[in-house]
């Protein structure tokens, strides 16, 4: 206190910066949040006749509830909710300046910012690095299991890694890379200037950092990760170490950002459409995500509800899963369910809108049925809800539940069939480009097929009984969700790449990252549905011997593939900082994203577009389908229309 | 022609190979012949889907690529096709219902109702361990508590499932059935084995740090090599040894 004289220049200059958004104020918003866990524990253990400083478990108490409140302080400190604080407390709110638009200096990123384009950059980013974490993570598994009884890493710490591993991958890559590209395209697809909701857009995409790390900080809390699996099946859950409310806390801000961002896209695509574009006349992407956020919106809560049981069981003992204590085992993985298996779709219907965008233009032909196209999206939504239970076909669970959602199980194949189908006939007759999203989306569908099959295999009752929990599940979800869901994201970001930075890809790099990837990818998880019928279980560090050849082949294929993808993050890398200027349109694409410079104007339509047809009109002549408003000095001068077909 | 003739001769194969594939561990029980018949049928159902859908893929490759020269010019208008359509939703409608009703009637067969004559064991689930309990009804005496796991052949035998902590998986995968040992319930499944042999238990849900070591043997003996093996356990317990683990093998 006595230097204040001295230090009051850099005194000021730092209360002037703790003062305005950013990191710093962050961080200190951490270390208030920390406090005030502390103090909360504090009052509320020793008004109860609780020690509070002087037992480990305490401590314990205080990291759950720090890790509530130094994740939303920190949000507080970073500028996330200082718009509705200003308008709730009456005082003057800033006006809608735009200054947080665009994005001009990487530092641009790391703050928060209100433009759907830099908001959608940001979340592919994060997504992507936790894709690598995720990978890298993988490797770590397969070295473990290269052979038997090997002891690279032990028990505790492989289960946390493949708890981890899924947990990053799902909620921290699959779900919000759909909703960041969404977000970057979505907007311009319709022919609006940003989302309906920049600031809540903003927020949603600081949670999920947050969550990620919270995920990969559990590998440093006592007792090591979460280790019970994504799925936290308790009463497993209830028990472990610490490491595992990180999780709980960690789905529930991945959690609250997907919700965040599917009400956002619900109320874009309802209200901000182009005029004339109405709902049959949007790009099929659009449609997926119109159909994900409706999942989204309604079954997110639920895994936010389990994940809330479970903190209650943990640190308060509300016994919910604790069997002696008349809990109900499970009723958790109902529950869980409920949002994992539409989840499932959350992961997967936005890459069935990148397929349709990138097959129909790289095919130069319409999309064959488009109405069943999006009928079918709309059919999945509803019958998602209905067959959660076959994820429980041995759980022990009344056994008539196992006959209705079989049945609805196989029947959710038939959307997703014709949507297949209808794929192969918009590439019948058609003029292919085999470039690189091209290529993906091919192998999309092949590998997809797998997916889908074993899949319906899997809606047999008597045939999941013996495989329910091996191998085979574990290669049919990669099947699903790699050989679905990421080829059609790496699809989707090769063929959106020119639009979001402005320049092209290395095609070259392009098409040997694919033929890697695919290879490598097969070679991986195909033989891991043998692993499973000889009797494999999965989830394990160690097998018997006779899984042992198979298993050291898997793990050489899966190096290979996590090779491959240090091709793609080369050609991504020195594409975007030095790849050849990319035209506005250079796929002669039709949906309107295309029709601006790239990377788009920073309100994305200098002039308005008028959607006047459907989006994928490719053969027919003089199609078009969205023209654009004369600019304001070209006014009179007749109708000027941008495609350059 | 020549493209349809490929597609045909590729679904051969493919039928041919999943019978050469060795798919899965020996059959030793009834339902496990039930359940890999399903399997076959499963497979001999989905490869000419598969084949369908990458031989569609890779003529188009082969004959609809763009050629140079090509590089502006668009496919035809086609969008769509009703009768098409309809035929690609009802068909695989129909292909799915019939395969979900053939499944159930192997459901039906695998778990078949009480027989007149049946061997009840229960199996408890402990981190990291099975434990077995044969009731008076087999022993004709006092429960026997064991380790050890024997049936008898050509017999059913129901087990009660029950956990002493978190929720583990008795599975046996020559029997081809498993079910979620669950603190609270009891759980069940019944087989009818049909081979003698030594098969691998295997706890198939993840418990905890010993989850990957939790497996044992299953033995499947005659009627009466299984008798005299609770007759055996009996008296060496009745005969003062505290405990009756780990006697045989």
């Amino acid at each position: 206190m006595r230097h204040r004289d001295e230090d009051s220049g850099v005194q000021t200059l730092m209360a002037a910066r703790l003062k305005q958004p950013g990191f710093l104020r962050g961080g200190l918003g951490i270390l208030i949040g920390i406090a005030f866990s502390a103090l909360l524990t504090w009052v509320v253990r020793s008004s109860t006749g609780h020690s509070t400083f002087h037992h480990y478990l305490s401590s314990e108490a205080i990291l759950t509830v720090s890790l509530i409140a130094a994740p939303l302080a920190f949000l507080v400190g970073l500028g996330g909710f200082d718009y509705w604080f200003y308008w709730a407390a009456g005082k003057k709110t800033r006006p809608e300046d735009h200054s947080s638009h665009g994005a001009y200096t990487w530092k641009d990123y790391f703050r928060i910012n209100t433009d759907h384009k830099v908001i959608g950059i940001q979340y592919t980013v994060n997504s992507f690095f936790f894709l690598l974490v995720g990978g890298l993570i993988a490797m770590l598994m397969r070295a473990q299991l290269a052979q038997p009884g090997s002891h690279f890493v032990d028990a505790n710490t492989f289960n946390g890694l493949f708890s981890v591993h899924a947990s990053l991958l799902i909620f921290l890559f699959i779900i919000p890379v759909f909703a960041g590209l969404g977000n970057f395209v979505i907007p311009l697809m319709i022919g609006a200037p940003d989302m309906a909701f920049p600031r809540l857009n903003a927020l949603s995409f600081w949670l999920l950092p947050i969550a990620g790390l919270m995920m990969l900080g559990s590998f440093f809390a006592p007792g090591g990760a979460f280790a019970d699996g994504w799925t936290a099946y308790a009463p497993l859950s209830d028990t472990a170490p610490v490491g595992q409310t990180f999780f709980s806390m960690a789905v529930q801000f991945a959690g609250a950002s997907s919700i965040m961002t599917a009400l956002n896209f619900l109320v874009t695509i309802i209200t901000m459409r182009a005029p004339g574009m109405s709902f049959f006349r949007m790009p099929l992407l659009v449609w997926a995500n119109f159909a994900t956020s409706l999942l989204v919106v309604i079954a997110t809560p639920f895994i936010a509800a389990s994940q809330f049981f479970i903190l209650l069981d943990r640190g308060l003992h509300f016994n919910f899963f604790n069997a002696a204590k008349g809990g109900d085992v499970l009723m958790y993985q109902h529950v869980f369910w409920f949002y994992s298996h539409p989840a499932v779709y959350i992961m997967m219907l936005p890459g069935f809108g990148i397929i349709s965008e990138v097959i129909a233009v790289k095919a130069r032909k319409p999309i064959f049925g488009y109405r069943m196209m999006a009928f079918s999206l709309l059919a999945i939504v509803g019958l998602g809800f209905t067959v959660w239970a076959h994820h429980m076909f041995t759980s022990g669970m009344a056994a008539w539940i196992r006959i209705p959602m079989a049945i609805t199980t196989a029947i959710i194949a038939v959307p997703t069939g014709i949507k297949i189908f209808s794929w192969l006939a918009t590439l019948w007759r058609g003029v292919l480009h085999l470039d690189t999203p091209m290529l993906f989306a091919l192998g999309f569908l092949t590998t997809f097929t797998l997916g889908g099959i074993s899949g319906v295999m899997l809606a047999m009752i008597p045939f999941d009984i013996h495989v329910s929990a091996t191998y085979f599940i574990v290669a049919h979800i990669h099947y699903v969700l790699f050989g679905g869901s990421l080829m059609t994201i790496f699809a989707g970001v090769y063929y959106w790449f020119p639009k979001m930075t402005g320049r092209m890809f290395d095609e070259r790099l392009g098409k040997w990252h694919f033929w890697t990837t695919f290879v490598f990818f097969n070679l991986t998880f195909a033989p891991m549905h043998i692993l499973g019928l000889e009797g494999m279980p999965r989830r394990v560090s160690t097998y018997a011997s006779q899984f042992a050849g198979l298993n050291l082949f898997i793990s050489l294929a899966s190096f290979g593939l996590g090779i491959s993808t240090l091709v793609f993050l080369y050609n991504m890398v020195t594409s975007w900082r030095g790849g050849p200027k990319s035209v506005s349109n250079p796929w002669r694409a039709l949906t309107l994203e295309w029709q601006v410079s790239s990377p788009p104007p920073v309100f994305n339509f200098d002039r308005l577009p008028t959607v006047v047809g459907g989006p994928y009109e490719y053969g027919v002549p003089g199609a078009v389908h969205g023209i654009f408003a004369p600019t304001p000095a070209a006014a009179g001068s007749g109708v000027l229309r941008e495609p350059s077909r | 022609m020549v493209a349809a003739a490929c597609a045909a001769i590729a679904i051969a194969i493919g039928i041919v190979i999943s019978y050469l594939i060795h798919w899965f561990p020996v059959q030793a029980s009834t339902q496990a012949k039930n359940t890999d018949r399903l399997y076959h049928v499963l497979v001999i159902a989905s490869i000419p889907i598969f084949v369908l859908v990458v031989s569609v893929i890779l003529y188009s490759v082969w004959q609809f690529r763009m050629r140079p020269g090509e590089e502006l010019k668009d496919g035809p208008p086609i969008h769509g096709n009703t009768r098409l359509e309809v035929f690609w939703t009802a068909i695989p409608t129909v292909l799915l219902l019939g395969l979900v009703g053939y499944s159930f009637v192997v459901l039906k067969e695998n778990e078949q109702g009480r027989p007149a004559k049946e061997v009840q064991i229960q199996a408890t689930g402990e981190q990291f361990a099975w434990s077995y309990t044969y009731p008076p009804s087999v022993t004709g005496g006092a429960p026997l508590k064991s380790d050890q796991l024997y049936v008898p052949l050509d017999q059913s035998v129901y087990f009660n499932i029950r956990a002493k902590d978190v929720i583990h998986a008795f599975w046996i995968p020559a029997f081809r059935l498993q079910e979620d040992a669950v603190p609270g319930i009891t759980t069940h499944w019944r087989v009818t084995p049909t081979r003698l042999g030594t098969y691998p238990v295997v706890c198939n849900l993840l418990c905890g740090l010993g989850h990957s070591l939790m497996r044992s043997k299953v033995h499947v003996v005659t009627q009466q090599q299984f008798h005299s093996w609770v007759a055996g356990q009996m008296s060496a317990s009745a005969g003062g040894a505290a405990s009756s683990t780990g006697s045989s093998g």
